[in-house]
C-alpha cells in the first residue's frame, strides 16, 4: 500500500443524550477523515463533546445517527464478538485517569489484552517485558498501579494501549493529571510511535505541546468541527492562542 | 520466527478468548487482593453454614443414640427435652429448627446479594476497563462467578466443619462418650459435603443478579465512572 488510506471516517454523526426530561445534543453532525499514521489532537474547550466523539471512535458508544467506519467497515454493523475484537486488537485507548486495573501488577495490566487476543502466556509475558522497557518501566514489572506515582501510571497504560500493536491509539487528555515533564515524557512517547511504528494517533488535549507535534489539529466546539489546521498553519494560531493563555 | 507470526493468525477470525485458567488466576488476583471485602462477604455464609452443619450433625447423632436402643442414654435424651421419634424412625429437626435455619440461608443470600453489589458499584472501573481492553460481556460473568464459588468452597467449608464440631463437642458434653459410639461417621461425613455444597450454591446464587450487572455494564458507563 503505498497511498495513504482513511484509517477512520466519521460521517454526519450526531450524538444526544436524554436525560429524564430534556435531550442534550452532545455532537452536532461531526465529519472526519483520519489517514493512516496520521497524528490527530482534538482541542476544545470542556465539554464540547471531545470524549464523547472518542468514544464514538473507539466504538465505546454508539452515535444516535450518522456511521463512524474504521478501515471502512461500519462499526455500528459488527456484533458484540466482532467489537470486542476491534477494541482488543484494532484499538488502544489510554484515559485521562490511566485506568490501571489495580489489582495488576504493571506486566499483568500490560499482557491482559494479548491473553484476549489468544497470545501465548510466554510470549505475551516476553512482549510485555518489552513494552515496558519501552515506557521505561522495565525494572517495576511486578509493581501495583498503587506503588506507582501517576506518570508512571500512564507510562504503564501506553504500553497497554500497544499490547496487541492496534492500528490505532485514542488518548483522551492522556497529560491532563500529570506534571508538565510527565506530560512531555508521555507526548514524545506517543510521537516515537507514530513515526517509527507508523500508529495512528488521536488524541485530545488541552496540552498547547501536544500541537507541536501533531501532523493536524481539530478544533471542536459545541458538538461541531470549527476549523482543522494542518501542521505548517499552526504556527500562526499558537501564537495567537499563546498571547490569550499568558 | 515464521512460527511467530503465525501463533497470531491460528485464531479463529475476529475473535476473542480468556482461557479458563486465566479467569482462575484473574478471580484469584482479585480475592486476594480484597481479602477484606471477601471475608465480610465469607462471614456471613460460614455462619449460615456452620449452623446449618450443626444442626444436621446433631440430628445424625441423636439418631445415633435413639436406635442403640441404650435405656438409658434415650432417658437423657428425653431429659434434654428432645421430642423422640416413633420406633424405626430417625429423628428429624423439628420444624421451629426448620424453619430458622430457613431464615438463616435466607438472611445469608441477601447478605451475600447486598456485599456483591457493592463490590459490583466498587469495580465499575475495572470492568470497564477490561471491556474496552476486549473483554467479552461472558468474561465478566465467568469472573464473578469463580469468585464466588471460591468464596463459597472456602466459606462453607469453614463453615460445616465448624458446625459439626460444635455440634460434637456439644454432645460429647451432654452425653458422654456414648454420642460417639452409636453414631454414623459416615452420615457426618455426607452431612459436611452436603454443607458446602448448599454453600457454594448459596454463594453462587447471591452473586447471579449482581454479576449479570457487571457484565451487561456498557464501557462508559463504566468507564464515566458513578460517584
Ligand atoms: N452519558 C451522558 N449523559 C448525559 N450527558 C452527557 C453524557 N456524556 C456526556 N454528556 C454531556 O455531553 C457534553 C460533552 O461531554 P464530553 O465529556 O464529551 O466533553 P469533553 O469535550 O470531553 O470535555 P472535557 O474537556 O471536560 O473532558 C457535556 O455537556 C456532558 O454533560
Ligand atoms: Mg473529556
Amino acid at each position: 500500500m503505498t497511498t495513504a488510506t482513511n484509517i477512520v471516517r466519521i460521517s454526519k454523526v450526531i450524538k444526544d443524550f436524554k436525560l429524564s426530561k430534556t435531550i442534550v445534543h452532545v455532537l452536532k453532525g461531526v465529519d472526519l477523515e483520519i489517514k493512516t499514521g496520521e497524528y490527530i489532537s482534538i482541542m476544545g474547550p470542556s465539554g464540547s463533546g471531545k470524549t464523547t466523539l472518542f468514544n464514538m471512535i473507539g466504538g465505546l458508544d454508539k452515535p444516535t445517527s450518522g456511521s463512524v467506519f474504521i478501515d471502512e467497515i461500519d462499526i455500528s454493523q459488527l456484533d458484540a464478538y466482532e467489537l470486542a475484537w476491534l477494541r482488543c486488537r484494532k484499538i488502544g485507548y489510554i484515559f485521562q485517569t490511566f485506568n490501571i486495573i489495580q489489582v495488576m501488577t504493571a506486566l499483568e495490566n500490560v499482557t491482559l489484552p494479548m491473553i484476549f487476543a489468544g497470545v501465548s502466556d510466554d510470549e505475551a509475558r516476553e512482549k510485555g517485558m518489552d513494552l515496558l522497557d519501552i515506557v521505561g518501566l522495565k525494572k517495576r514489572f511486578q509493581h501495583k498501579p498503587f506503588e506507582l506515582s501517576g506518570g508512571q501510571q500512564q507510562r504503564v497504560a501506553v504500553a497497554r494501549a500497544l499490547a496487541n500493536d492496534p492500528a490505532i491509539i485514542l488518548a483522551d487528555e492522556p497529560t491532563g493529571n500529570l506534571d508538565l515533564t510527565t506530560g512531555d515524557e508521555i507526548i514524545k512517547l506517543l510521537k516515537m510511535l507514530s513515526r517509527e511504528k507508523g500508529v495512528t494517533i488521536i488524541s485530545a488535549t488541552h496540552d498547547l505541546k501536544m500541537l507541536n507535534v501533531s501532523d493536524r489539529v481539530i478544533w471542536i466546539s459545541d458538538g461541531r468541527i470549527e476549523k482543522i489546521e494542518n501542521r505548517d498553519e499552526l504556527s500562526i494560531s499558537l501564537g495567537q492562542i499563546g498571547e490569550k493563555w499568558e | 520466527m515464521v512460527q511467530k507470526n503465525k501463533s497470531k493468525s491460528t485464531l479463529p477470525e475476529k475473535q476473542v478468548v480468556l482461557p479458563f485458567v486465566k479467569s482462575i488466576e484473574i478471580a484469584i488476583k482479585s480475592i486476594r487482593s480484597r481479602i477484606f471485602r471477601t471475608l465480610i462477604t465469607t462471614m456471613s455464609l460460614i455462619l449460615a453454614i456452620s449452623f446449618y452443619s450443626y444442626i444436621k450433625t446433631n440430628s445424625h447423632i441423636i439418631t445415633g443414640i435413639f436406635f442403640s436402643g441404650d435405656k438409658i442414654a434415650i432417658q437423657t435424651l428425653s431429659h434434654q427435652g428432645y421430642e423422640l421419634p416413633d420406633e424405626g424412625e430417625a429423628y428429624t429437626t423439628t420444624p421451629k429448627e426448620r424453619w430458622i435455619l430457613f431464615l438463616s440461608l435466607l438472611v445469608c443470600v441477601v447478605g451475600i446479594v447486598n456485599t456483591q453489589l457493592m463490590a459490583v458499584s466498587d469495580r465499575f472501573r475495572e470492568i470497564g476497563t477490561m471491556k474496552c481492553l476486549g473483554a467479552l460481556d461472558r468474561f465478566i460473568l465467568r469472573l464473578f462467578l469463580i469468585e464466588a464459588t471460591l468464596q463459597g468452597l472456602i466459606g462453607s467449608a469453614i463453615g460445616a466443619l465448624a458446625g459439626a464440631v460444635i455440634s460434637m463437642t456439644g454432645s460429647l458434653i451432654k452425653f458422654g462418650t456414648m454420642a460417639f459410639v452409636f453414631v454414623n461417621l459416615n452420615d457426618i461425613v455426607i452431612s459436611i459435603a452436603a454443607s458446602v455444597f448448599l454453600g457454594c450454591f448459596l454463594s453462587i446464587v447471591g452473586v447471579l443478579y449482581p454479576a449479570l450487572l457487571a457484565a451487561r455494564m456498557r464501557p462508559v458507563e463504566a468507564m464515566r465512572g458513578r460517584d
